[in-house]
């Protein structure tokens, strides 16, 4: 047995047991985050509190929440919105809290691109952040059938449809994923299931992943620099802190971290409070109805840019797209060629390629939420192409681009 | 050397045991997910075929999907004279030409919307249109509307249960 001696303070006591102040070096005080970042950089802490508000006010709505298809709708829409005493604000933090954590995801991720977060070392990071993005997608998808409304009933028969897997017509696969021939209570109750703790639990390992994979590359920084942490770290500790190129995790870096995330959830409680309705579509105020389709069926708006790849081909070319599009931002790290971890400014062809990424997707939300007619369709297919022409040309850009 | 080749049996007993269990839970976990003997056994719908009047779209229930059920005009069947696509897929009850299909696009599961005056269907969701037999005039719906299983039975069309006429729709690859 390990050697104990009476311990002199509480954190003493503590220290002998749990070695709390190597676990607060490790996680914090010597946890080193590079000087030349800028306010991108915070995006993580703001979706580790998006997250903590997300699950916090889903423990309110379980606790009334009913997962039958009888009293789904009216849990949420009577019992939880008049009957609980800020019953309301639950809901709004939820459903406003699932929107914006895409917002920031979005940002988040097209931080890592421009500064090329995702190299040297780094692949597990991305990795790890991409699987991150599809349980967050499951939980959202998920969480949206809950209240068993139009656009619940709808989406859930949409969605689960992309399992027959076109012409290969898997209907077998889909009546085993629902449970029947159609959405009903097998659905409604294993989708439940899956949103208060299968997606969580997977959720929370990947973070536990992705901050792991961060550990020994450490976060970029905004010049491309490579700098060596050991080194820079040294310096700091010897009393060179202003001549060191790093600093600590906590409470220096953190106590930025908090001011922008303070900002954020200002923003946030704005939206949460008199700027709702955008997380709240009015079609799935209607309860469940099998036998009455909604005259436009379309996601969030976070999942519109996918949604519009597979919308202007014909079905088998459309999955095929929309498969495409699902996996292809996970193999970034291997499809850009150039060594070059710099930001994209200086990577000549890179940063068209950059912009106009951004921008196609952008307009792919916006025709996403258009009806599919005429002129619209015609943007949207010609965006569509455009979107796989792209990542089919970045590994030729990449490769030829000048080591800088 | 002796300890070792122990730890390696004991490693592979182990790993034989575990592949058994995970084999076998895998099995339940997946046998978890099926549809339940309820919903399956409340898979039929009985349709009296003797009060649908021409040229009005019903919409019936089966299977919690909703079932078209068009009885067809005269003008109908003289328009279709020349499409043999389109003559297979009516169902002949004594004189009258029935579309009884399922009302959902093949495309992803929306339900169309029947338009009166053009005698065809629209489906909202991505722009399909099919005819008055359930053909696609428009993609992106891969097919035509898909034909439920059904049984003649005098006047009555039994759904969900297999009859030589669907059986043979089927064959000729008239439905799924």
């Amino acid at each position: 047995m390990a050697h104990f001696t009476k311990a002199t303070s509480v954190k003493d006591w503590l220290n002998q047991r749990l070695a709390i102040d190597k676990v607060e070096k490790v996680m914090m005080s010597e946890y080193w985050i590079p000087k030349n970042i800028n306010f991108l950089w915070a995006m993580g802490m703001v979706l580790v509190i998006t997250f903590a508000l997300l699950v916090v006010s889903g423990i309110f709505l379980l606790m009334y929440y009913v997962p039958t298809v009888e009293e789904a709708f009216y849990s949420v829409n009577y019992t939880i919105m008049r009957e609980v005493d800020f019953g309301w604000l639950w809901r709004h933090v939820h459903g406003v809290a699932a929107s914006v954590v895409f917002l920031i995801i979005y940002i988040h991720m097209f931080t890592g691109i421009y500064y090329g977060s995702y190299k040297k070392g780094r692949e597990l990071i991305w990795v790890s952040g991409m699987l991150l993005f599809v349980a967050f997608s499951a939980e959202a998808f998920s969480g949206y059938m809950l209240p068993w409304g139009q656009m619940s009933y709808w989406a859930g028969m949409v969605i689960t449809n992309l399992f027959s897997g076109g012409s290969l017509h898997a209907d077998g696969l889909v009546e085993w994923i629902r449970g029947d021939y159609v959405p009903a209570q097998a659905f409604l109750g294993r989708f439940f299931m899956l949103h208060v703790l299968l997606i969580p639990l997977a959720i929370l390992g990947l973070i536990g992943l992705h901050f792991g994979a961060l550990r020994i590359p450490h976060v970029n920084n905004q010049d491309g620099e490579e700098i060596d942490f050991d080194k820079e770290a040294k310096k700091y500790l010897a009393g060179d802190k202003a001549g060191s190129k790093v600093m600590r995790f906590a409470n220096d870096f953190m106590s930025k971290d908090m001011m922008v995330v303070g900002i954020f959830l200002v923003f946030f409680f704005y939206l949460v409070f008199w700027n709702y309705g955008f997380a709240m579509d009015p079609v799935n105020f209607d309860p469940a109805d099998g036998l009455k389709t909604p005259a436009h069926i379309y996601p969030e708006w976070y999942f519109l840019w996918s949604y519009e790849i597979l919308r202007p081909f014909s079905v088998d070319i459309g999955l095929i797209a929309f498969a495409f599009a699902q996996v292809i931002f996970v193999l970034l790290p291997w499809l850009d060629r150039s060594p070059n971890a710099v930001p994209a400014n200086r990577r000549g062809l890179f940063a068209i390629w950059f912009w106009v990424m951004l921008v196609n997707l952008i307009v792919l939300t916006a025709m996403g939420k258009l009806p599919p007619e005429g002129m619209f369709s015609q943007i949207g297919f010609v965006s569509a192409i455009l979107f796989i022409v792209q990542w089919l040309l970045l590994p030729i850009i990449t490769m030829f681009e000048k080591k800088v | 050397m002796e300890n070792n080749s122990r730890r390696g049996f004991m490693g592979k007993a182990f790993g034989a045991v575990a592949a058994v269990g995970a084999i076998g839970s895998l099995f339940a976990m997946k046998k978890s997910w099926d549809p339940l003997p309820s919903v399956r056994s409340a898979g039929f719908t009985t349709l009296d075929m003797s009060t649908y009047e021409e040229g009005v779209m019903i919409t019936e229930k089966w299977r919690g999907k909703p079932i078209f059920v068009l009885k067809k005009t005269a003008e109908m069947i003289k328009a279709e004279e020349s499409d043999e696509a389109a003559k297979v897929r009516n169902i002949k009850i004594g004189n009258d030409n029935f579309m009884v299909a399922i009302g959902l696009c093949t495309h992803l599961g929306c339900i169309p919307a029947f338009r009166k005056e053009q005698n065809d269907f629209l489906c909202a969701c991505h722009g399909g249109q099919f005819n008055a037999s359930g053909n696609v005039t428009k993609v992106p719906p891969p097919r035509g509307f898909d034909i439920p299983p059904f049984k003649i039975d005098g006047n009555k069309l039994v759904l969900g249960e297999v009859g030589p006429e669907w059986q043979s729709m089927k064959d000729n690859g008239v439905t799924l």
